[in-house]
């Protein structure tokens, strides 16, 4: 039994690679902002080599967690491993794979004593990308035609089907490439279908702005805190690299018309477009925090200090009024690693402080 | 604006009040739109007929005070000023 009031909250997504990281490190950042020394951050990641689990102002301890593909049970057990070392209090998975996993499981880990604010299976699947235009539609809000197709031959003559490129063919559950011909079609369709299988979604490309929103489902369909933000540079693969928070009414209320039409519970961030016509176009909705959720602690409203208070069934703590025009410009940098607390992470699955030890 | 209109009698197209009203301009130059997140930098002519848009003077009393401010005569002022117009139109379209 723990007897120390210090917090134990435990973050996937510890992944960080600069043309697409998780989120799990920025999370873990803005806790130790908010609560300092006052809670013990335990990093879960997949790979010894995921820098995360290397950071120890941010983590104070890390393990390597079974892949989600490896079923619920083993997921389970592994997590049911650690909280037997750590003691967790609260879980706040940062990685889209985890979510269906772990929606189920949550009452299971609640039993163990792991607390965690995540929506149920039918909020979670209401979102995914095949059944995004059904929800944009219920809620009012604008999105792309997209199509599912399980054959590359529709590029073959989809300009005469009125789906002229440039497309963008997205994975069913992650993935997006923007299509400028038939050739690029066909090259993006095969490598989805190998690793995301089928069926592979078309969507007509909307040109403009691509703005982000993150915030909070309360569960009873009220969205919590949000902040906002217009991407100013982009990664190869589409990843912000720099943005700036903005704020929008027309888009907080975008965002609210789709929690409410979900009672979603839980971290949300909202991708849309602002078109040429000045609409939002809803893109995608992913189920936890963005990797850039910093900005949040930035602007004064540090989403993820709200989420571990909704968690514990706490007050949630007061925020700032939106605060547009604070950038944050992202960089790579070097964790130094000693050898140590890489071979216990690869042979061990777990490292602590003192193998930090030289 | 009510009296919006040129010598020859065209009416200045400007982008809609409420735009121009929360751009958030700095002494530098800078002008950010909070809305949009976009940014860019004017000159000292670009800076002073953004503002005296803001303060909602019309195109004859912006022309009168920057032919007075920048020592120019107003047929010059008003071209400036049109054209100016025509940048802002853009980039708010």
């Amino acid at each position: 039994m723990k007897h120390d009031p210090v917090l134990t909250v435990a973050i996937t997504g510890m992944n960080a690679v600069p043309d697409n990281p998780g989120a799990g490190l920025a999370v873990a950042r803005c806790l130790r902002e908010a609560y300092g020394q006052r809670i013990r951050i335990v990093g879960l990641g997949y790979d010894a080599l995921d820098p995360g689990l290397h950071r120890r102002e941010y983590c104070d301890s890390a393990h390597l967690l079974s892949y989600p593909g490896s079923g619920t049970d083993a997921f389970f057990e592994r997590l049911a491993e650690i909280h037997d070392i750590e003691r967790i209090d609260v879980l706040l998975p940062c990685l889209d794979a985890e979510l269906p996993l772990l929606v189920n499981l949550a009452p299971r880990l609640a039993a163990l004593g792991i607390r965690s604010y995540l929506p149920g299976p039918e909020q979670l699947a209401r979102r995914a990308k095949d059944r995004l235009s059904d929800l944009a539609r219920e809620a009012g809000v604008a999105s792309p035609e997209t199509l599912p197709i399980t054959q590359a031959d529709f590029f073959r003559d989809c300009e005469r089907k009125d789906w002229p490129f440039p497309l963008m063919v997205k994975g069913v559950f992650y993935d997006a490439r923007m299509a400028a011909n038939r050739e690029e079609a066909e090259i993006a369709f095969r490598a989805i279908v190998a690793e995301w299988g089928l069926p592979v979604l078309v969507q007509r490309r909307i040109t403009g702005e691509e703005c982000n929103l993150a915030g909070i489902g309360d569960g009873t369909g009220a969205l919590l805190g949000e902040v906002m933000m217009k991407k100013r540079a982009t990664t190869s693969r589409g990843k912000a690299w720099a943005g700036i928070s903005i704020h929008d009414e027309e888009l907080a209320k975008t965002a609210q018309r789709l929690v409410a039409a979900l009672k979603w519970k839980g971290p949300i961030e909202i991708e849309v477009m602002r078109d040429n016509q000045g609409v939002y176009q809803l893109i995608e909705i992913n189920p936890r925090f963005p990797a850039w959720i910093y900005l949040s602690q930035g602007v004064g409203r540090n989403l993820p200090a709200m989420l571990l208070a909704l968690a514990l069934g706490e007050a949630p703590p007061a925020l700032q009024p939106p605060r547009p025009g604070m950038l944050f410009i992202r960089y790579a940098e070097e964790t130094i690693v000693p050898l140590s607390s890489f071979e216990s992470l690869m042979i061990e699955g777990h490292s602590e402080p003192e193998s930090q030890q030289p | 604006m009510d009296n919006n209109q040129d010598k020859q009698g065209r009416a200045l197209e400007l982008p809609k009040p409420e735009h121009l009203m929360r751009l958030a301009l700095s002494d530098s130059g800078f002008v950010f739109d909070p809305v949009t997140g976009n940014s860019f930098s004017v000159n000292g002519s670009g800076l002073a007929i953004l503002r005296r848009l803001q303060q909602g003077t019309d195109l004859p009393g912006i022309v009168a005070s920057l032919s007075e401010e920048f020592e120019v005569d107003i047929l010059a002022a008003e071209r400036d000023v049109i054209e100016f117009a025509n940048l802002l139109r853009n980039t708010f379209r």
